[in-house]
């Protein structure tokens, strides 16, 4: 692997992240006048720096919960706190990465990870970052192309460079290798964690995988079905990089499936 | 080629082989070109050959032109490959070229020449050249009244369509207001407004141009706040994540994601205006084309009818060939539409 290089030089980030407090939150949607109970008062405390996965079957509520980490919508109960300042509104210190790379397609891959840049109204002094950002993903070459001439790990790619170019405080990803092939995937994994540990954000993963939890993350929590507890908070003390075949990971991996209600007969 | 066969031991087959595939590219390349020289031959002599039987002036003149078209055709065909691009693009065109020397060529004859076709109604083509060359003066004033009312009329439409359907779009209580007037309103022909219009405007050209902003507004309004409320949700928390303000989620995500739809819009309104513009020409503005084919009706002048059809139909076609331009400019990013 070319990225094990990159992975092996740093092993604990710098403190670059803020932290994240997620308390008794708890949030419903109505639908056709039922209120839906979603996330039923989940408490996360996430250090300056962590890596932390969300594990839960679908639909439970985790991207319900991202969302409201970002901003975007507001909790029905419970507060929501990055660096001990109340979550009210989306805030470029917090971006997200989606599963679909929602690129603009009239804007090229250029400007499209200008974006928060220009929302910002910094781009004109700042235009260097944008360069770096996508040097950083490794699409410099790509930079006047549209997004309907990339492939979907290439467009990923760029939906990563367009958040990295804020330095945001808390990453939040919200499973956005769900749809990539298992190659792309596997490299994706690796400049993640290396991205990471170069940047020393707080970084929020939502994922399906077990296995791509335990390979990225400091952290597991595994949420319940919905609405959304936290049924499980698992330390995973392992130095990076992490290799698939870890017996002390496999171990863990067991325990998660078997939280998910899945007899590990694997 | 290496390998050995047969035709190698006969010497005297080896010109003829290569010669016979370069007649035929000869004749697939320039035999269109000299079947075209040949069609405008035949309407250059058509022209010459027999006596009119009415009275026109340009006979003569057009019998000569289509004797230089043949030669064009000809020298430009056989000897494209001297003249780069535009020889290549005279030969994507001979066919074309072909027809309608064979068009002129019958339409000559079954007008000016036998009276085939009865005579008033069906000039020949020698008359509608008559008309550009004599009346040219009153025809170009007619041009430049119609293209100035119709830019005009079709600017403040396609403005104010605009901006009202971003306004529905994006903001619920515009919506609230506008959308039944619009439901209630937009679906009237424009030309209905016509004999109001000429009474509560204070000149005729003023209403002309409200009427054609009207017809132009609808659909640019109803395409664009479509295109607006059609606009995905993920798109603008993408934005608001970034730090995006409202104005920046109108003016760089709502607007170019609905740009497709606008141009729908603005295609539609463009079609109806021009219905619009024939219309309020020929009973309100004493100018311009629709008032010039009224004109020439009067006078039983089916020539001049004919010569302004013809420009008319380029006007309108150059139109949408522009917008077209335009649309194709600004949306460089869509699928299929990439143009290098
Ligand atoms: N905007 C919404 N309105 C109504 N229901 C929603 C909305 N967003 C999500 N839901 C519902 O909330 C539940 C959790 O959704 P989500 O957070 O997307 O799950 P997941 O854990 O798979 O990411 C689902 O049952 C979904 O139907
Ligand atoms: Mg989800």
């Amino acid at each position: 692997m070319v990225a094990a290089a990159a992975l092996a030089e740093i092993a604990t980030p710098p403190a670059a992240g803020a932290a994240l407090d997620i308390e008794q939150v708890s949030h419903a949607f109505d639908i056709d006048g039922a209120e839906l109970p979603v996330l039923s008062d989940v408490s996360i405390s996430v250090e300056p720096g962590e890596f932390v996965a969300l594990l839960g079957p679908s639909g439970c509520g985790k991207s319900t919960l991202l969302r409201l980490v970002a901003g975007l919508d507001k909790p029905k109960a419970g507060r929501l706190r990055e660096d001990e300042e109340r979550i009210r509104s989306p805030h470029p210190s917090r971006v997200v990465v989606f599963q679909d790379p929602t690129l603009f397609p009239w804007r090229s891959v250029w400007d499209n990870v200008a974006l928060g840049l220009e929302a910002q109204g910094i781009l004109k002094s700042q235009r260097h970052r944008v360069d770096d950002a996508l040097d950083l993903v490794g699409l410099s070459s790509f930079r006047n192309a549209y997004p309907h001439q990339l492939s979907g790990g290439m467009a990923q790619r760029v939906a990563l460079a367009r958040a990295l170019v804020n330095d945001p405080k808390i990453l939040i990803l919200d499973e956005p290798l769900g749809k990539l092939d298992s190659l792309t995937r596997i490299t994706m994994q690796a400049e993640l964690v290396s991205l990471w540990q170069r940047k020393g954000f707080t970084t929020l993963l939502v994922t399906h995988d077990a296995e791509e939890a335990l390979v990225l993350a400091n952290r597991v929590i595994v949420f319940s079905d919905r609405p959304a507890r936290v049924k499980a908070d698992i330390r995973v003390d392992r130095p990076y990089p992490r290799h698939r075949g870890d017996p002390y990971l496999a171990d863990l991996r067991r325990q998660i499936l078997g939280l998910l209600g899945l007899d590990a007969t694997w | 080629m290496s390998t050995y066969s047969l035709s190698d031991g006969l010497a005297s087959s080896a010109p003829r082989t290569s010669r016979a595939p370069l007649l035929a590219t000869w004749i697939r390349e320039s035999g269109v070109g000299v079947l075209a020289s040949i069609a405008w031959i035949a309407f250059g002599l058509s022209c010459l050959w027999w006596e009119d039987v009415g009275d026109w002036s340009r006979t003569h003149s057009l019998g000569i032109a289509a004797f230089i078209i043949a030669a064009v055709a000809l020298f430009g065909t056989v000897g494209a490959d001297y003249l780069g691009s535009a020889g290549q693009a005279l030969r994507k065109r001979a066919p074309w070229l072909v027809a309608l020397g064979v068009f002129l060529t019958l339409w000559e004859v079954a007008t000016a020449k036998f009276a085939w076709l009865p005579l008033p109604f069906f000039p020949p083509p020698q008359a509608i050249i008559e008309v550009y060359t004599d009346d040219l003066p009153k025809l170009l004033d007619s041009v430049f009244a119609s293209i100035k009312l119709q830019l005009g009329g079709y600017l403040i439409g396609a403005t104010i369509g605009f901006l009202t359907g971003v306004s529905i779009g994006w903001s619920r209580a515009v919506g609230y207001w506008v959308h039944p007037v619009l439901r209630f309103i937009g679906p009237l022909p424009a030309t209905a407004w016509l004999p109001i219009a000429f009474f509560t405007f204070p000149s005729s050209w003023s209403a002309s141009t409200f009427l054609i902003a009207l017809a132009t507004g609808f659909p640019v309004t109803v395409l664009t706040w479509s295109g607006v409320a059609s606009v995905s949700n993920a798109y603008y928390d993408v934005a608001r994540t970034l730090g995006a303000k409202p104005s920046f989620l109108v003016l760089k995500v709502a607007i170019p994601a609905a740009l497709p739809h606008v141009f729908v819009g603005l295609f539609m309104g463009l079609g109806s205006s021009f219905a619009v513009l024939v219309v309020a020409e020929m009973i309100g503005v004493k100018a311009g084309l629709g008032w010039y084919l009224q004109w020439a009706q009067g006078w039983a002048a089916y020539a001049n009818m004919y010569a302004a059809l013809i420009v008319m139909s380029l006007l309108c076609s150059g139109a949408i060939t522009l917008l077209f331009a335009i649309r194709d400019r600004l949306l460089v990013w869509q699928k299929g539409t990439v143009k290098w």
